[in-house]
């Protein structure tokens, strides 16, 4: 597989309805997954564009891991986003990694606008462009249904598709895949929306040759041992990453009614625990994992002729928690659950939907906005309200919902509600008032996401007593070390597991022989081309703004000052313009 | 002799490291298709798991109907196949009771041989491999 043309990237052009496979084996030292994706993007971005012009291109890649090595089930996507204007970056698991190394592409590039609706259909043989014009309008579940009767391969392909929220260009819908996985953040359905791109169906059905299989197998059989063994891992089979809501409710680092707090005093009702106890059905895994961290829960509902109920099933995980529960103040599973609903459905990120809706829940209260404005009352802990405002935000029914649905960082100063608008980098804030590593973080990593660098983790563990040096070396080793993870492209739950040397040693038992060295050189690599490409877009650390909530509201490593923000910030700068070697 | 055997189905978390393992290690192959094991979701209105993979008929539909000698009724359940005799005529295909054998691009049989690496990788011990009864 790899001694030949690896990788293999397929161009789609959805204007001329052509494509092309090109082998790029010189793209080899970026090992894959994001490293091919940031290297194609720059090679294809129009920086003088918007988001949203048809030229600009959505690359998907995955690496040399993929489907080939437990835990490599992602995808990386990477587009200019629509929300911030600048890098966008986004994973997603289930299948689709694992149908794009079996349908024989590491890379996807698509550009272009449709004429009409369209979907896609990648295989083996190239790309089949469908009409769809009966499925746009269509939710995303019953879009999902209806691609896996089209399109045959039941068990080995990959759903992608968007949901009205999509295709109505809101700036951070996201990308349904396969059932309850996503492309979230940062706004990659707006980008399928201004491309008349509805869905694209990865069909995987090749078949490899292993070229060393003695080699392969035992270096397989390593990473599996290693993978099942860790206890590190069992945790998020078992509650799931649920779990930290007890834990940073007890740290006061959940963010609560718009960070008016660190604590919710409804935590236990919303914890993992209490949603696995309500809820759990089943425990799923992406194909090729075998910890499997997918908790799906039953939520029924109160029938709506009156008695009795009806249910159907959704998964939860810590992010979605934060972002429905604590930050809009929902105290029980069934109404978080209600909100998740329409949340999924209509195609939206649920981490920028809650802190959006947090947003104009206090805006209301303040009057700075006005009810003819929301059309409906916002309350903490009123779900009723949330459920009508998010059907607003996926199909805006007038300009509030308009501006809403640009996010926060646009539509917060037209309305005078910057200072609690919670936003770090442009992006609407995960669930971590952790202190400094996740300020920080956030507003220094390349798509402004927790995941990005860690820095909330550094804070659980170092926040009350640290250097400053020592965080903001720990913030650029550890964006260094997640490149190449998502590179390979492993999840990162797995990050314990794929050290350098048995990242080296799974490389090299599939005929991509490589040192602990270059791995981390790639990384390297990696961090410089994205730098390279947030410039173009326009990004700068002059234009970093805090929020002052987050300096009035304790964190869960106290209260934080706007002036030790701003040393570490440039002692940022200074480390990071020695590691570029040019002045920032 | 062992036999392999499903239990506890509401334990699989669908992630597919027996379709790997078999294909890794029977078929030498990079592959979800080249496996004898199959996971698949349910269909129906229950969104269980299902596993389709031979359970080791005794007296072997498939090797009674294999004219050239290349399958042979193993002792405990299950077949042995000798890929060398095989000529690709697909009788046991149609033979197998519960539909799980399959063919590769080149024609021959996907078959499972009842060696339980798929059991090996199975990270929920839904699959096991028992002592046959009786033998």
């Amino acid at each position: 597989m790899f001694n030949g043309s690896y990788p293999r990237v397929l161009e789609i052009d959805l204007e001329k309805n052509n494509f092309t496979v090109s082998d790029r084996r010189d793209l080899r030292p970026l090992i894959g997954g994001v490293g091919t994706a940031s290297r194609l993007l720059l090679e294809n971005a129009a920086w003088d564009k918007d988001p949203l012009e048809p030229v600009q291109p959505v690359i998907f890649a995955i690496g040399p891991l993929s489907g080939v090595f437990p835990l490599a089930t992602k995808t990386a996507a990477v587009f200019r986003s629509p929300l911030t204007g600048e890098w966008g970056e986004s994973y997603a698991g289930m299948r689709s990694a694992m149908s794009l190394r079996f349908a024989g592409y590491d890379a996807v590039v698509i550009k272009g606008k449709a004429v009409r609706p369209t979907y896609l259909r990648i295989d083996r043989d190239g790309v089949t462009f469908r009409d769809a014009r009966g499925l746009w309008g269509l939710d995303t579940e019953e879009t999902g249904r209806l691609l896996r009767e089209f399109e045959p391969g039941r068990g080995y392909r990959s759903t992608w598709r968007i949901g009205p929220a999509g295709e109505n260009l809101v700036r951070f819908a996201g990308v349904n895949v396969d059932t309850f996985r996503h492309f979230g953040r940062l706004g990659l359905g707006a980008v399928f929306g201004s491309k008349n791109l509805k869905a694209v169906v990865v069909h995987g059905a090749k078949t490899y040759p292993i070229s060393d299989p003695k080699t392969y197998n035992a270096a397989y059989e390593a990473v599996y041992r290693r993978v099942v063994e860790t206890p590190f891992l069992a945790k998020y089979h078992q509650v799931g990453t649920g779990e930290n809501v007890l834990w940073l409710n007890s740290l006061g680092s959940l963010p609560t009614m718009n960070l008016q707090s660190g604590r919710f005093e409804a935590a236990a009702a919303i914890s993992g625990e209490s949603f696995g106890e309500a809820s759990l059905t089943r425990i799923l895994a992406c194909a090729g994992c075998p910890v499997g961290c997918i908790h799906v829960g039953l939520y029924r509902k109160p029938h709506p002729e009156g008695s009795g109920y009806i249910s159907t099933y959704l998964a939860y995980d810590y992010e979605l928690i934060y972002a429905l529960g604590p930050m809009l103040g929902l105290d029980n599973t069934g109404k978080v659950y209600a909100v998740l609903e329409v949340v999924e459905a209509l195609g939206l990120d649920v981490i920028s939907t809650g802190v959006i809706l947090a947003w104009a829940t206090e805006a209301l209260k303040r009057g700075i906005v006005t009810e003819a404005e929301t059309l409906t009352p916002l309350k903490f802990g009123q779900e009723k309200g949330y459920v009508a405002a998010v059907n607003h935000l996926a199909s805006p029914p007038n300009k509030f919902y308009e501006n809403i649905g640009k996010g926060l960082t646009y539509a917060a100063p037209l309305y005078g509600g910057e200072n609690f608008a919670l936003t770090l980098g442009g992006h609407e804030m995960a669930g971590y008032h952790t202190g400094y590593g996740c300020l920080v973080g956030h507003s220094v990593g390349a798509r402004h996401s927790h995941l990005c660098n860690g820095g909330c983790f550094y804070d659980q563990n170092y926040g009350k007593s640290f250097k400053d040096e020592d965080l903001v070396g720990y913030l650029l080793s550890q964006e260094v070390r997640r490149n190449v993870l998502n590179s390979l492209v492993v999840c990162l739950f797995g990050r314990a597991v794929y050290e350098p040397d048995l990242i080296a040693t799974a490389l090299s038992s599939i005929g991509m022989p490589v040192s602990p060295d270059e791995v981390e050189a790639a990384g390297e690599e990696i961090f410089k081309l994205k730098w390279q490409a947030k410039t173009h877009f326009g990004y700068s650390l002059d234009r970093i703004h805090i929020p002052r909530r987050y300096f009035e509201t304790p964190s869960g490593s106290g209260l934080l000052q706007p002036e030790r923000f701003q040393n570490l910030l440039s002692l940022y700068r200074k480390r990071l313009s020695e590691k570029l070697g040019a002045a920032l | 002799m062992k036999l392999l055997r499903i239990g506890d189905l509401d334990r699989c978390i669908g992630c597919y490291s027996c379709m790997l393992a078999c294909a890794r290690l029977v078929f030498k192959s990079h592959s979800i298709l080249k496996t004898a094991i199959r996971v698949r979701t349910r269909g129906g209105l229950q969104s269980k798991w299902g596993v389709d993979v031979c359970r080791g008929c005794p007296d072997a539909p498939c090797a009674e109907v294999c004219t050239e000698g290349a399958l042979a009724p193993r002792r405990g359940g299950g077949v042995i196949f000798k890929k060398g005799k095989c000529t690709r005529c697909d009788a046991c295909l149609e033979a197998c009771v519960l539909r799980v054998i399959y063919t590769d691009d080149e024609g021959y049989p996907i078959l499972c041989i009842q060696c339980g690496n798929c059991a090996r990788f199975c990270p929920q011990e839904v699959l096991r491999v028992e002592e046959a009864q009786g033998v």
